[in-house]
């Protein structure tokens, strides 16, 4: 009779064990949430950034600038200028063209991404359309601003860094609220 | 102790010892070890044959460049399906099949700690594969994503039957997950007096570790496709860059399970193979305690190497170079294995019955895949085999000679005791040469295609391919066709044969060898004795 009970703890024990991981599966997301932003993978940004800094005048960075459709989306979406080359620790605002050519209302959503990816984390947004999502009515068309500060600690290394967004056609999945702040 | 476990507890002792009921019913509601035990193995062969004959199909449109047979709609669906169903449906009940036959003979326990979770643990499987079957018949398709269902493929860009497929995968995790409480329940707490931890035979050590191993990364995978679930029906955006989800995420949640989850296919070969040498080389195990150890720290390490499927997703350097030295790590203790068991062949008086000859095989050819996985744990080399045909050459060198060898030298070491006849050996050896050769013959030309740039999961490719495809299509067949040769010897060896004695191998140690062949319906009603 001894043995039927500690079955019975055994049993629940590794019952706990599998409920835990399962909660652990889950666990992953903010886990990996956090380590992309702790340590810049994937090229991921963090959200709006509030402070500023002094300008670093000896130093020069090129920032590219890529806009992608994501598959299935039919916006026209472009940088007004492929490269821009900054000092860091100056804010700098770029603009970014949208036009929805369609007949149809549409939401859209920007995924931004910085490479090399280890240079994500000084890469700092101040005011960002892919903060928000962007609803365009037929043949409507828009200037969307970025305006972002390349941090002082910059490794040395770095002097060429590329800001890529991807538009994706949330309209589907509305309503479109992003769970991350970007 | 029987009290306990039996089913029957309340009646008179006298019904201890009642046979198996008659008829359909028998199977449907049976908590007997034995019999849940072949159920699970015939399931398994019947599963086996059906990922096989979709291999067939996938080999055959591969003989020639070009699109033959099959629309590469359906092509896909059917490397999926094979994966899928070789992983989930062949070689993991498989395993449980020799687990519930073999460990409480082994063990001396009367049968398994959980008779009725047993019985529903299978009948779960039936159920599931039904349903992720069925979804070839549907409309959109079946899943066309590869086994390893990356995301967006498997949620954005899915087909409808997804559904299914996410039902049927929580269905069969169910299902290993209570399969593996039961048997840590019954290796911890069944085991006759004096059978310690450290006298146990391996293939139960190595069984208690993968049972762990499953209950730790089953809920796991369960956890990933309840994300997808979410993704495609509720509108979350785990998966879904569009909604701040990351489809890299996905990678990592499923290698998490799924690096552990080619230990869970490897660690009870393992085991089975340290039977089988010592009794056929007639010389105790090499290093025994070494052999737990070093399956335990293989278990561990499968935990921290999951990245090394991801290396040109984007990690980090320091994120490469970590998990590049952890996978390099695991080949230390696989080493060790390696070593034990050819010292322990080192002069035998060696035999080489089939079950010898499948388990020598075994260790040859499963060290050549441990070197080609190896070769893959060079991060940077691996910028060029990813997603190759070497990466397939290297997983079918594991899988094949590794888990389904490791599970025939299983069935021709064991078949005499569950039958009471003994095996076809003429035959038995031809299945052998056959499966040998033609496995080989399919799988060795992979590599240098593979290394020469091939890509993995198309229907179709350069001219400059064919001749190794061709070769690797005869292969395949052969090796195909060899498994119904199979199916033959197990039909007759229960139908009949030379009667097997309680000891058929000379050699063999253990306590399922003490009890009478065919064993009977109960066993070990009262423990043996262990010195
Ligand atoms: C020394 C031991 C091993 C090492 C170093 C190793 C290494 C690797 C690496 C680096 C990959 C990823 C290759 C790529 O996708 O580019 C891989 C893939 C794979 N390995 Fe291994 N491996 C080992 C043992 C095993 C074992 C024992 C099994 C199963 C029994 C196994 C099954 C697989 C499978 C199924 C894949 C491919 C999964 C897929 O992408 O579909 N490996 N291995
Ligand atoms: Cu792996």
């Amino acid at each position: 009779m001894n043995e039927s009970l500690s079955t019975r703890r055994l049993v629940t024990r590794l019952l706990l064990v599998v409920v835990a991981m399962f909660a652990f599966g889950f666990a992953l997301v903010p886990i990996y949430e956090v380590m992309c932003q702790a340590f810049g993978i994937n090229g991921k940004t963090a959200g709006a950034y509030g402070g500023t800094q002094a300008v670093d005048e000896q130093r020069q960075v090129r920032v590219q600038f890529l806009a992608t459709n994501a598959a299935g989306m039919s916006w026209e979406f472009r940088p007004q200028a492929d490269e821009v080359t900054v000092h860091p620790g100056a804010s700098t605002q770029m603009l970014f063209v949208a036009h929805n050519p369609t007949g149809q209302p549409m939401t859209a959503q920007a995924i931004p991404s910085v490479a090399p990816s280890k240079a994500a984390a000084y890469f700092h947004k101040t005011e960002c359309f892919c903060f928000t999502q962007q609803v365009l009515q037929p043949g409507e068309r828009i200037e969307m601003p970025v305006r972002f500060i390349v941090d002082r600690d910059l490794p040395a290394d770095v002097q060429h860094l590329t800001l890529a967004y991807t538009l994706f056609d949330i309209t589907a999945r509305k309503p479109p609220v992003a769970q991350v702040s970007r | 102790m029987s009290a306990v476990i039996d089913s029957h507890q309340g009646q008179a002792h006298s019904d201890h010892h009642h046979g198996p009921a008659k008829g359909l019913m028998r199977w449907v509601l049976t908590t007997n070890h034995k019999d849940i035990g072949t159920l699970y193995l015939w399931f398994s062969f019947a599963m086996f044959l059906l990922g096989g004959s979709m291999a067939m199909v996938i080999r055959a449109e591969l003989f020639q460049p070009g699109l033959q047979i099959v629309q590469p709609e359906f092509f896909n669906q059917m490397t999926t399906m094979h994966g899928l169903i070789m992983v989930f449906g062949a070689v993991m009940p498989a395993f449980v099949g020799l687990a519930n036959w073999m460990i409480p003979l082994m063990i001396g326990a009367p049968d398994m700690a959980l008779p009725r979770m047993n019985n529903f643990s299978f009948w779960l499987l039936p159920a599931a594969f039904t349903l992720l079957v069925s979804t070839l018949f549907s409309e959109g398709g079946g899943p066309n994503f590869g086994w390893t269902f990356y995301a967006p493929l498997s949620t954005t860009y899915a087909p409808e039957s997804v559904t299914f497929f996410i039902f049927a995968v929580h269905l069969m995790g169910i299902s290993s997950i209570m399969g593996a409480i039961n048997v840590i329940a019954t290796i911890l707490n069944l085991r006759a007096p004096g059978m310690t931890l450290m006298k146990m035979p391996l293939f139960v050590w190595t069984w208690l570790i993968t049972a762990f191993l499953l209950i730790a990364v089953m809920p796991v995978l369960a956890g990933c496709v309840t994300m997808m679930l979410m993704d495609v029906h509720f509108g979350t955006s785990f998966f879904s860059a569009a909604g701040g989800g990351d489809p890299v995420l996905f990678q990592h949640v499923f290698w998490f399970f799924g690096h552990p989850e080619v230990y869970i296919m490897i660690l009870p070969a393992f085991g089975a193979v340290s039977s089988i040498i010592p009794a056929f080389a007639r010389k105790p195990l090499f290093g025994y305690t070494s052999m737990v150890y070093a399956t335990a720290s293989i278990a561990f390490l499968s935990f921290i190497v999951w990245a090394h499927h991801m290396f040109t997703v984007g990690i980090p350097l320091t994120g490469e170079l970590f998990f590049m030295y952890a996978t390099m790590l695991i080949a230390v203790p696989t080493g060790v294995k390696v070593f034990n068991w050819a010292s322990t062949m080192w002069q035998g008086s060696m035999t080489f019955e089939t079950p010898m000859l499948f388990s020598v095989a075994f260790v040859i050819l499963f060290t050549i895949g441990g070197f080609s996985g190896l070769m893959l744990a060079i991060a940077p080399a691996d910028f060029q085999y990813h997603d190759t045909y070497f990466v397939v050459a290297h997983f079918h060198y594991v899988l094949v000679p590794g888990a389904i060898f490791g599970i025939f030298a299983s069935a021709y070491y064991w078949l005499p005791k569950w039958t009471g006849h003994m095996y076809d050996e003429t035959l038995a050896k031809l299945h052998f040469w056959m499966s040998f050769i033609g496995m080989n013959l399919a799988f060795f030309p992979m590599h240098f295609v593979g290394l020469a740039g091939m890509p993995r999961r198309i229907p179709d490719y350069n001219m400059m391919f064919a001749n190794f495809n061709m070769v690797s299509s005869i292969g395949a067949f052969m090796f195909g066709a060899t498994q119904l040769l199979f199916l033959f010897i197990v039909i007759k060896c229960i139908r009949g044969g030379q009667p097997a004695a309680a000891k058929p191998w000379d050699g063999a140690e253990g306590l399922e060898w003490t009890v009478p062949s065919p064993a009977p319906y109960h066993t070990f009603q009262t423990p043996p004795d262990v010195k």
